[in-house]
This record gives C-alpha cells, structure tokens and sequence, in this order.
C-alpha cells in the first residue's frame, strides 16, 4: 500500500496528492511517470511524476478530474492509500548541454511540464515559460514555475488574467524574438501541442511533446498505448512518453483517445447506491 | 479386466451453457472417474512416457499411488518434481509431450496423464493444507518475473535453502498464468493458490517492481542478492504491419487477454477497466492465444473468427483448445491471411480484407510455406480485429543492462543448457530464452537454473 500523505485543491478539479513510495522516489527523473490501481477493482491508469522528494521518499501527483478513476482519486484523503504504485516508468527527458529552452504547458499540462522547467533551470539553462489555462481559476503552479523560470508569462482563453488567447500566441512572439532558443518543450491538450509542433516547425526550433495516450501494463507488453511517430508504431510508455513534436501524428493520437468514451459514461452511472451522480458517492 | 480403449472422458460444460460465462470448461475427473483411468496405465519398467516430461514427473509412479488410494503419497511424488501441477494439469500440450510416448497409445488412446495430475493437484488443493516454511540457511537470491519459470526456480531455491526474493512488474504474481490464459481455461484461483504454497514456502514476493526501471539488476546486486534468475517472458506483441493496425478496435491479444484476465473487464463495470468488442471478432494466428482470445470473444458476445495464414495441421494450439473453439462456434477461415484492416471516418475498424494461401515447400520451421494466391483478396464486415501473431521477448532489463547479451530477436543469449547468461552470477530461462513456448518448458528452465545457481554459491564460498 502506498499511503498519501498530502493532499492540496489546486483547482477547483485539479489535485495534488503526495504519495510514499520510497523505491520509485529513489530513481525517478523529471519526464518518469507511474502506474497506479486504487483498489481491486480499478484500472490501471498513468500519471506524471510531477515532483520527488528522495530524503523523504515521497513522489508528488497532480492531475484533473476527468473520468470515474482520477475522480475517484480526487476523493481519496490524506491517510489513504493506493494499491497498486508501480514506476518510474518511461524514459526520462534529457535536460543537459541546452542553453535557452521555452516551456509551454496548457491545463493540466502545466503540472507535468512544471518538473522539466525546474530541471532544464537546474542543469543551468535560461528558461522561458508560458503557461495557460481556460480561466484564471484553473491556473496552477505559478509560484514555482516563476521559480523555475527566467520568465513566466501566462495565458487564459477568457481573458481573465494575462494575455487574453491562447499559449501559442505567447510562445510565437519569444520565437519571434529570440532566434536561440534551441528547444521548446510543449505538454497540454492534444489539440495545443499539436499548434506547438506546427508552430515550432515554422521557426525550424525542436519541439518535444509528451503524450498521454491510454495505457495498461506501461511496460511494453501489451502495445495499446502505441502512436505513430515518424511514419513508424512507436509504444508510449517505453519509447516515450516524450516524441519529437514535429513527428507526432496528432490525429491519430486524438482518435484513439476517445475510444472508451462511452465505457466512460457506463461506469460513471454504475453507482446506483448515489442515484447515478458520476460516482461523486463515497459509498465504495 | 482388459484395457479400455478410450481415456476416461472428462466431464464438461456444455458447450451451448459454457459460452454465456467464464467459469471452467473441463470440469475436471470425480475420484471414479480417476481410479478408472488410473487401472488403464501399465506401470511400465521402462516408462516410455517420462521422456516426454520436461520436469521429469515419475509419471508411474504417482499413478501408482493413485490406484492404491494413496492420494497424499501420489502428490508428494508429482510435487518432487513439478511445483505447479494444477496448472500443468490443465495447459500442459500432453499430447506431444508424455503421452505422445505413453505405449498405451500406440495402440489406443494413451492414458490420461494429463488429467490424472490434474486430479491429483485438485485433491491436495481440497484439503487445503498449510505448507511448512523451510529455513532460509544460505545466501540472498532474486528472481525477475513470477511467471511460470520464475515461480519454479524461486520454489526449488527456497527448498535448498536460499532466502528469495521475486520481483514482479505486474500487481498479481502469475505472468501469463494470470494475464494471458482466460479464466474458463485455468481458474485464477488456483494460480493463486499454487502461488501461495511457494509464498509458505518461504519466497518473497515483490510487486509492482519493474527490473530495469525501479532497479537494475546491477543494483540488485550491490543490494546484497548473489545470483539472479531472469524469467522475464516473451511480453511484446507483435503486429503484422499491414495498414490499418492503428485503428480503434485493433488489440494486439496481449491486451485484450490482459483487460480480460488480469483486469477483468468482463464484469465491467463493477470491475472498471473496458474492453470493447462488436458484433463480430476476427483473430488472426493459430495457437494458444489466438484460441484464448477467439473464444474469450465468444464469450463476452460476438461473432468470432480465426484468420490462420496455414492450415489446421500447421496449427501451433493445442489439440484440444482447437476442439474447444470448435465446439463453441468459432469459425475457422484456414489458409488466408489479412492484408489490411479498414476503418470509417471516426477511425475504427469497419472491415478486414484477407487473401487466400496456398502452402508452398517447407521453410526453416520445417513447416511448409504459406504463399498468397494472386487474385483471391475477399473483405468480411468486422467490429474488432485481435493480433495473436506471437510475441517477442521483453527488452527492458537487456536494455538497462548491457553486459547481458542477446540474440537479434531479442531472446538473452544463454552459454548452456542451465541458463548461465554472459553475466557472471545472472542466469536465464523461459520464455525469455526460448521465445513464446510452454509453461512446462519455461518451468524446466527454471529448474536447471536453480540447480546451477546453487551449484554457483556452493562453490564460491
Ligand atoms: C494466451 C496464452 C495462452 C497460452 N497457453 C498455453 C498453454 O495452454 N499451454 C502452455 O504450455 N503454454 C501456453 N502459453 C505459453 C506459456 O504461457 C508461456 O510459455 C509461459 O508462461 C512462459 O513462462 P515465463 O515464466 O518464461 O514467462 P511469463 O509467463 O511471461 O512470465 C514473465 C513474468 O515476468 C514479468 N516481468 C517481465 N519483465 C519484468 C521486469 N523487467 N521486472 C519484473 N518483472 C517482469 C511479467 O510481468 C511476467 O509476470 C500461452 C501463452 C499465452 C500468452
Ligand atoms: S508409458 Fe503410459 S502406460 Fe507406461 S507408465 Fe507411462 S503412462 Fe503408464
Ligand atoms: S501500456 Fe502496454 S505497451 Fe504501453
């Protein structure tokens, strides 16, 4: 059993829990994710290792509320605890010998991206970061990422604080203005990396994603994670989960992640003890 | 009283009742019925059978026992050599292993080796014994997977005195045991259970522990483990590479048996990991899998078919799957083979388009070549297409350590019969050396293994 022994409401549908697993916070480097299973029943789902802690021996989730699990998830407290916790899984991100590298994040993104800005800032680049999200409320991680950062600028589609648009606006003016940077690494909603990959292959900069597609074992061993990256099956959860943006076929990847979404809906109605209300219930 | 031509059949579901649900088709023997099969063995001098066992079961002898009523006495002996018999009793390819050789069978049907174990296993399963631990009095040895192969080197370690430790990847010890093989064909029950007679036994279990990842192997080392047994498997799908494998709908039959066995989506959604299949199934390939995953389709409702490039003699399964998805109503398109799996605007599958084979000379697998027959392309509706084509052997711990070699299609390069790799200390065995074979098989290696990492500390003390 791995117990949570934090817990924190970002936003209003986003978490942070923190989480003991003393073995995979030995290992773990910014780009790792896990597995979890919350009970016998549930499903194996990734998240993002978003921050580690070795002396304590503790690893950092943060994630939105999306289907039954993470919502499920959600309502865990601190002295919980979680099953099943298996990692660090994937390869991790490369982050020396850069010199200037702009991070964008949208939504949840953000959460995942955090960890790379502060290792890329660590290993001694200047860090540009750009973060965004539907409405101000739902932005997250501002004072560490300004931390992490040489500079931070932030989005939110509504306009309700900072630019008023989108990340990609943000991120092609600094490609405007700074012809050195030599990476952009981009985590989001598929449809903002994809604008990521487009815009950066504009400005002929390297762009790195990092795909979220659905997973089981996150060992290779069952290949439903797999994408299409440069013509090429490549499977997420060991070749990945970062892949050269410009390579991604985006289309693909959006296609086969809505393939479970009327399961989605079935298993939210499962609970007839809550009269059906999206598993919001405490009652299993 | 003269020998009875025919085994002792065994009792099974019916095949109209048993595709409605996952519970076990053989229904295994009643004590009769094994006491009538055991009369039906000689009791050879010169057993021709145990050259056909890898693990060399005394197959007569436990035979023996169970015609005497000795049942405790007869599991005793199967246990001495085979710490998984329930299992083995059920997967077991008997029919090119024992009791191909069995003489009953050059006349008539050979004895029902197979099942005889099976009962034997049950009956000690039903008395439900505890197992005493044995004392751990030398070194520290790890094993890497608890698939079969794992599981009996760790067993035979910990009774020679080795305190073990198995590392697992997945969160249920088993391997294909519990991931790939379905339900109706071995209860995950008593996968369980013949897990947990190793646990008493003194093994310890490491979950949710990936080598190569969570640890390498060399930092097992510096851990304090002397030696270590690799039995990672043959865990990666293999697609075709023809167009369309991408689509929503495609499964590689890894993750289709996994979200059904492991997961168990069939009692979606009180369990929550989906699996989603149409109308109408289509599995290409013809052994085991493709049998487990056609009649799991069957099973969870659709209409289910096998695609297999050769043709039923050239298939891999065993004798007796083959029967099994007969009998249930999965439909057989022999000596064709797809060539592309076409999807709709929304990107799922909505078609396969196969080509006729015909079977050409023989290749280096000594089986004859399938070759296409220009001109027979045909297209069947489908809803889901299962990739049962083979698996290749899991690089990840060769790829975290290098000093371990391999072969180029992946299998660790092993420098004799016990499994020595070209790392000092590490040894290997299962599917891992061999590429996708059997349980029982995998379970030798791990035998050999054991003996040989024993025979590795001895003399380095
Ligand atoms: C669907 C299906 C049906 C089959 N039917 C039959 C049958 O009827 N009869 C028969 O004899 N054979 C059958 N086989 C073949 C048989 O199951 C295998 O040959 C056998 O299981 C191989 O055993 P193993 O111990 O080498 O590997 P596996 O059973 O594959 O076990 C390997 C284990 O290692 C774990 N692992 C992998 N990598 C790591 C890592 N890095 N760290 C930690 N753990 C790791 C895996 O999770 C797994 O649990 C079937 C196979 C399949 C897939
Ligand atoms: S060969 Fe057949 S008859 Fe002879 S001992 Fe073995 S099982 Fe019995
Ligand atoms: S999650 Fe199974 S292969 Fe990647």
């Amino acid at each position: 059993m791995y117990k949570i022994i934090r817990k924190e409401v970002l936003a209003p549908t986003m978490k942070l829990i923190e989480v003991e697993a003393p073995e995979i916070a030995a290992k773990v480097l910014p780009g790792n994710f896990i597995i979890f299973r919350i009970d016998e029943k549930g499903e194996r789902v990734p998240l993002t290792v978003a921050d580690f802690d070795r002396n304590k021996g503790t690893i950092t989730l943060i994630f939105q509320e999306v289907g039954y699990t993470t919502k499920h998830l959600g309502r865990l407290e601190v002295g919980d605890a979680l099953l099943d916790l298996v990692g660090p899984l994937g390869e991790h991100l490369p982050v020396e010998g850069y010199k200037k590298v702009i991070c964008v994040g949208g939504g949840s993104g953000t959460a995942l991206l955090y960890p790379k800005a502060k290792a890329f800032h660590e290993a001694g680049a200047e860090v540009l970061t750009i973060t965004g999200a539907r409405t101000q409320e739902l932005l997250i991680l501002i004072d560490e990422l300004k931390a992490a950062s040489n500079e931070l600028f932030i989005a939110t589609d509504d306009g309700s604080f900072g630019h008023h648009g989108f990340v990609t606006d943000i991120l092609q003016e600094l490609l405007e203005k700074h012809k050195d940077v030599d990476e952009v690494v981009a985590i989001g909603p598929v449809p903002m990396m994809k604008a990521c990959a487009e815009l950066t292959k504009k400005y002929n900069v390297h762009c790195v994603v990092s795909l979220n597609s659905i997973m089981v074992d996150g060992t290779g061993m069952c290949g439903g994670c797999r994408v299409i990256v440069g013509g090429e099956t490549k499977f997420t959860c060991v070749d990945g989960p970062a892949f050269d943006g410009h390579q991604v076929d985006f289309d693909d990847l959006m296609r086969r992640l809505v393939y479970y979404r009327e399961h989605e809906a079935r298993v939210q109605e499962h609970h007839e003890c809550c009269g059906g209300k999206g598993g919001d219930c405490k009652c299993h | 009283m003269p020998l009875k031509p025919t085994k002792t059949p065994m009792p099974e579901q019916d095949a109209k009742e048993r595709i409605t649900n996952f519970t076990e088709v053989a229904l295994g023997y009643t004590e009769a019925d094994a006491l009538a099969e055991a009369e039906r063995c000689l009791d050879c001098k010169n057993p021709l059978c145990k050259q056909g066992c890898p693990v060399e079961v005394p197959i007569p002898e436990f035979i023996r026992e169970i015609k005497q009523q000795n049942y405790s006495e007869a599991v005793n002996i199967l246990k001495s050599k085979n710490n998984l018999p329930a299992i083995c009793g059920r997967v077991c390819p008997q029919e090119s292993q024992c009791e191909q050789y069995c003489v009953v069978g050059k006349k008539n049907e050979p004895v029902g080796i197979g099942r005889l174990e099976r009962w034997v296993a049950d009956w000690d399963m039903a008395r439900d014994m505890q197992t005493e631990p044995v004392k751990a009095t030398k070194g520290r040895v790890a094993v890497v997977g608890a698939g079969p192969a794992g599981l009996t080197a760790a067993a035979d370690l910990v009774r020679m005195g080795y305190k073990v430790t198995i590392f697992e990847a997945f969160h249920e010890p088993g391997g294909v045991l519990i991931y790939g093989i379905p339900e109706f064909r071995l209860p995950k029950k008593i996968v369980k259970r013949e897990v947990d007679y190793i646990r008493q036994l003194g093994a310890e279990l490491k979950l949710n522990y990936v080598v190569g990842k969570t640890k390498t192997i060399d930092e097992l080392f510096a851990d304090g483990y002397e030696a270590v047994f690799v039995g990672t498997g043959a865990g990666l799908p293999k697609f075709m590479g023809i167009p369309g494998e991408n689509l929503n709908g495609v499964y590689s039959a890894n993750e289709f048996l996994t979200r059904v066995n492991l997961m168990k989506a069939y009692r979606f959604p009180e369990y929550k990991t989906p699996v989603q299949v149409g109308k109408r199934v289509v599995v290409v390939g013809g052994g085991n899998v493709a049998m487990d995953a056609a009649r799991t389709a069957l099973r969870l409702g659709a209409e289910s078919y096998i695609v297999y490039r050769r043709a039923e003699e050239q298939m891999p399964a065993r004798l007796e799957e083959v029967h099994h998805a007969k009998e249930e109503g999965v439909q057989f398109k022999l000596l064709n083979n797809p060539i592309e799996i076409i999807g709709d605007d929304k990107g799922e599958v909505v078609a396969i388009k196969c080509i006729a084979m015909e079977l050409g000379a023989p290749d280096e697998s000594g089986r004859r070549r399938p070759i296409e027959k220009a001109g027979s392309e045909w297209i069947m509706e489908v809803d889901n297409v299962v990739i049962a084509i083979g698996n290749s052997p899991n690089p990840l711990i060769p790829k975290s350590t290098p000093d371990i070699e391999t072969t180029k299609w992946g299998t660790i390069v092993t420098k004799d019969e016990d499994g020595l790799t070209t790392k000092d200390g590490v040894y290997a065995g299962g599917d891992i050396v061999t590429g996708a074979a059997t349980v029982i098989e995998a379970m030798g290696a791990g035998k050999k293994a054991a003996r040989a990492i024993d025979k590795y500390l001895s003399s380095k003390k």
